[in-house]
């Protein structure tokens, strides 16, 4: 049984005219996808995470047949994306946040009837398939509304009710939740946490919102200049980049002579000295021995355990520079991320004007 | 095959659902529509109050032409004119979520912007056309019956070809704005006269090169029973339904280069 998705040195080129004195054009080549692999199996759900403009609507439309790719090998369900298109189209279900797949005028149930003649689904599976997605996404109060008048939290549940009704062995997802407000976010997250733990649909989605990966993805796949720079857990992420959790702890009295504990570094602490502030690097002590070590002095009030922010790992990956090697796994240290620093974001804001974002 | 006509008619009836929903405005087009046809039956007429002919042709002679222009435009236009919105579909990226759909581009983009609207157009052309023969006292013979009735047909289809062709430039040139009108709207216009009225150049690029000559001017020298005055054989009208083919073919290859250029370059 191979992959689902299998992709190799995937590479998006495209020209971009760019206007350099009164009448002449400069054009360049900008590379959106630059040499991406990318093997997805069965039933996993994939976040794949970038900041504007570094490759993840581009390969999203290489995955889903709409961009024929400059160069590189990709299957998904075992067809060629855009000379298999249509025949790709019966298995996939898509919802780009801002294409909609609705029809405007139409009461929402209408597009989903639609739905079943255009992927010719058999009355009984998409009456099955409907009723489930209805319950799950609640629909019904807002089912005979003209799409035009839905919400944008209403119309997203729209979207993913017609990428679904189909039976689609992969969904991909750009951006679902964009622009949505906290309920309706909670919603669509829920839904898809329910998706990915029950039947074997494989799910990819790209997002800025890290709080979606949080919720929903195991694999994180993260592209920066159209590379890889990170494909693992958000655990390997954190490792890999340093994160480290905070012990905070408030003492009765100031803390006097602790030794220096492997793996452990103070941080901060009050002036009184009374709470302190240590990071665990993972290397040497868990937080439940620094904490057995703390009570072990008697004058422990409270404690919290603080975990590592994702915004600030991707931060530190997304100033890192795009690895040369072809290997994303090698080791670079936080602080190498930060020396490369200077000028990447200049050639990204140059990049994010390519089509594709 | 029948299957798949039954899902293009589905959607063509959603579409027309939809507008149907917007029914005020849905009336004032079935109005508006014949406003502009009627203004340049006025024109013809205005010409002809200060010229008896026009390239050596009257009135009445001048309107079969322009019937049949406005018949065969009006079916295209009703039938394939809405490619027109391609431009929007490829500057605001809308063609992916077509590309995502197990149906053809160009089917899917005729019967989702289908509009009734311009079929007015149609039935005020025929009249036209109809009331301008026999004021020109066309003498009919089978032969002229089956020109009268077809001319208009494969006028549609070259109109039709003409629409699809100058609509694929949205492919290749984001921003294409009035360009493909030229040929449509100005093609139209171009047929809706006698050819030998232009000169020149322009005459051979649009009469001949881009086959213009041959929706409405031959036919109706056939129906009129007249030479040409540019001196081409009578049997030229029968060249008529060959040139709509070609342009249905050539519109064909165009659009499928132009769905694969732009799935190789992106929105």
């Amino acid at each position: 049984m191979s992959a689902v998705i299998d992709v190799h040195g995937l590479r998006k080129e495209f020209t971009v005219t760019k206007r350099s004195g009164r009448l002449r054009r400069t054009r360049h080549r900008i590379a959106a996808v630059d040499g991406v692999d990318l093997v997805v199996e069965r039933g996993e759900t994939l976040g794949y995470l970038g900041p504007n403009g570094a490759g993840k609507s581009t390969t999203l439309k290489m995955l889903t047949g709409v961009l024929m790719p400059t160069s590189g090998a990709v299957r998904v369900c075992g067809l060629v994306p855009v000379s298999q298109r249509r025949r790709l189209a019966s298995h996939i279900g898509v919802v780009f946040g801002q294409r909609s797949q609705l029809w405007w005028d139409l009461p929402l149930r209408d597009s989903f009837e639609l739905a079943r003649h255009i992927w010719r689904v058999p009355p009984s599976e998409h009456a099955a398939r409907l009723a489930r997605l209805r319950r799950d996404l609640e629909l019904d109060s807002f089912l005979d509304t003209p799409v035009r008048q839905l919400s944008l939290g209403q119309r997203m549940r729209g979207e993913l009710t017609i990428a679904l009704l189909h039976g689609p062995a992969v969904l991909f997802l750009d951006e679902p939740t964009i622009g949505l407000d906290v309920v309706s976010k909670q919603a669509v997250r829920a839904f898809l946490t329910e998706l990915r733990d029950t039947g074997d649909t494989t799910v990819v989605l790209t997002t800025h919102d890290l709080a979606d990966i949080e919720r929903l993805c195991r694999r994180l796949v993260v592209i920066d200049h159209g590379r890889v720079v990170h494909d693992g857990t958000l655990a390997a992420l954190h490792e890999r980049y340093g994160s480290r959790r905070r012990v905070l702890v408030e003492l009765d009295e100031p803390l006097t002579g602790l030794e220096v504990l492997p793996g452990v570094t103070r941080e901060a602490a009050s002036p009184d000295g009374r709470s302190l502030t240590f990071s665990l690097d993972g290397s040497g002590l868990t937080a439940g021995e620094l904490v057995a070590r703390l009570a072990a002095t008697g004058s422990l009030r409270d404690i919290s355990v603080q975990e590592p922010e994702i915004e600030d790992v991707i931060a530190r990956l997304y100033a890192a520079p795009a690895p040369r090697s072809s290997d994303p796994a090698s080791p670079s240290g936080p602080g190498s991320a930060i020396s490369g620093y200077s000028g990447s974001a200049e050639s990204r804001t140059s990049s994010a004007g390519a089509p594709g974002s | 095959m029948a299957e798949r006509l039954a899902i293009y008619r589905r959607l063509i009836g959603a579409q027309v659902r939809g507008q149907a929903s917007y029914r005020a405005s849905f009336i004032l087009d079935l109005v508006g529509q014949l406003v502009a046809p009627a203004i340049d039956v006025l024109a013809i007429l205005a010409v002809f109050r200060v010229a008896r002919t026009l390239g050596g042709f009257t009135a009445p002679e001048v309107l079969v032409m322009f019937g049949i222009t406005a018949t065969a435009f009006a079916l295209a236009d009703t039938t394939v004119g809405n490619i027109e919105k391609i431009r929007e579909y490829v500057r605001r990226g809308l063609l992916d979520a077509v590309l995502v759909r197990p149906l053809s581009v160009l089917g899917q983009l005729l019967a989702l912007d289908f509009t009734t609207r311009r079929a007015t157009r149609i039935l005020l052309g025929a009249a036209i056309f109809v009331a301008a023969c026999a004021r020109a006292g066309v003498d009919w013979t089978p032969a002229r019956i089956a020109v009268a009735v077809l001319a208009p047909l494969w006028g549609a289809v070259f109109f039709g070809s003409v629409f699809i062709g100058a609509a694929t430039v949205a492919f290749f040139w984001i921003d294409s704005g009035e360009f493909a009108n030229g040929f449509t709207y100005g093609g139209r216009d171009f047929t809706s006269y006698p050819i030998n009225v232009y000169s020149g150049v322009f005459r051979r690029l649009f009469a001949y090169s881009l086959g213009f000559a041959f929706v409405a001017y031959y036919p109706a020298l056939t129906l009129l029973g007249r030479p040409d005055p540019l001196g081409l054989p009578g049997w030229i009208a029968w060249v008529s339904p060959l040139v709509s083919l070609a342009a249905a073919l050539f519109a064909a290859l165009a659009w499928r280069f132009g769905v694969r250029h732009y799935r190789s370059t992106g929105s």
